[in-house]
């Protein structure tokens, strides 16, 4: 049984509520990113943004970028992070003192630029039908792979040099035994 | 709400300006390298919103958003791994104490 367009008895469209939802839970999670105090909270938090994130994706038409969201950025980035965490925390951490000092200032300047871009964004008239397009993913693997061939294959070059790069800089030296970390 | 580019753009604004302020904010390594990736998901994001309100743009918006996801995998890779190799060597991840080039 398909269900319609908008909920019944209310009238509100499903769009607006999934939207409504999904922004909602994407800002609050981003929040909790930048202001708990925990780290590893925060890496969690991280991955409810990047899940999040997917589904406005898909909202938008993009099926194929909000299954790559969810391969790339829940699946391995958020790993990677959670990974990272565990090997840099130590018990003696100060748990404390998260913020830099001048904590205040960079809230004042993520306030100013949040203003500016919304206000820019409401202030221009943006050439738009007002109808959401969904994207083929035929047509993103056609282009992918004929208009797009050379940032395409710089892309793999790119990923093969981070990969040896990661590796030689994490790597533990030969011959170093590694010092007592208390 | 949902089929108009404006509330895309702010959400997007809004993410980039939470990225900022932790990248600016925090003193953890580890914390400014997410909110890089927080920052680098809003770019995204509007570049998508874009490409589903604009016909020209659709195709392009999708091909341009995965080769930036595939950037972002390779910064969060070697991000991650000098924090760690500078962990190694100073045995702190917090930034504000990697200041062996004041003294």
């Amino acid at each position: 049984m398909p269900i319609g367009d908008s909920i019944p008895l209310v009238g509100v469209r499903w769009d607006d509520v999934l939207f409504v939802v999904l922004a909602a839970t994407l800002l609050g999670s981003a929040l909790l990113v930048v202001t708990l105090r925990d780290i590893i909270r925060c890496g969690l938090a991280l991955t409810v943004s990047f899940a999040s994130l997917a589904g406005i994706y898909a909202l938008l038409g993009n099926p194929l970028v909000a299954a790559t969201q969810v391969l790339v950025y829940i699946g391995a980035i958020s790993i990677l992070i959670l990974f990272a965490i565990m090997m840099t925390q130590t018990k003696n951490a100060p748990i404390r003192l998260v913020f830099q000092t001048q904590a205040w200032i960079a809230a004042a300047a993520a306030v100013v630029i949040a203003v500016v871009i919304a206000a820019t964004v409401l202030a221009t008239a943006w050439p738009s039908g007002g109808q959401r397009l969904a994207t083929a993913t035929a047509d993103v693997a056609h282009m992918l792979f004929s208009e797009y061939v050379l940032p395409f294959e710089v892309v793999s070059v790119l990923l093969t040099a981070a990969v040896v790069g990661a590796v030689y800089l994490a790597r533990r030296e030969d011959g170093r035994p590694e010092e007592d970390r208390s | 709400m949902s089929n108009s580019l404006d509330s895309y753009l702010v959400l997007s604004g809004f993410l980039f300006a939470i990225g900022t302020f932790g990248f600016l904010a925090r003193r953890n390594a580890i914390s400014m390298l997410m909110s890089i990736e927080l920052m680098l998901n809003a770019v995204n994001l509007s570049i998508l919103a874009f490409g589903a309100f604009e016909a020209a743009l659709k195709t392009h918006a999708a091909v341009i958003a995965l080769l930036v996801i595939a950037v972002a995998a390779a910064e969060a890779t070697v991000g991650l791994s000098i924090v760690i190799a500078i962990y190694r060597n100073r045995k702190t991840p917090l930034v504000d104490e990697y200041d062996s080039m004041r003294e």
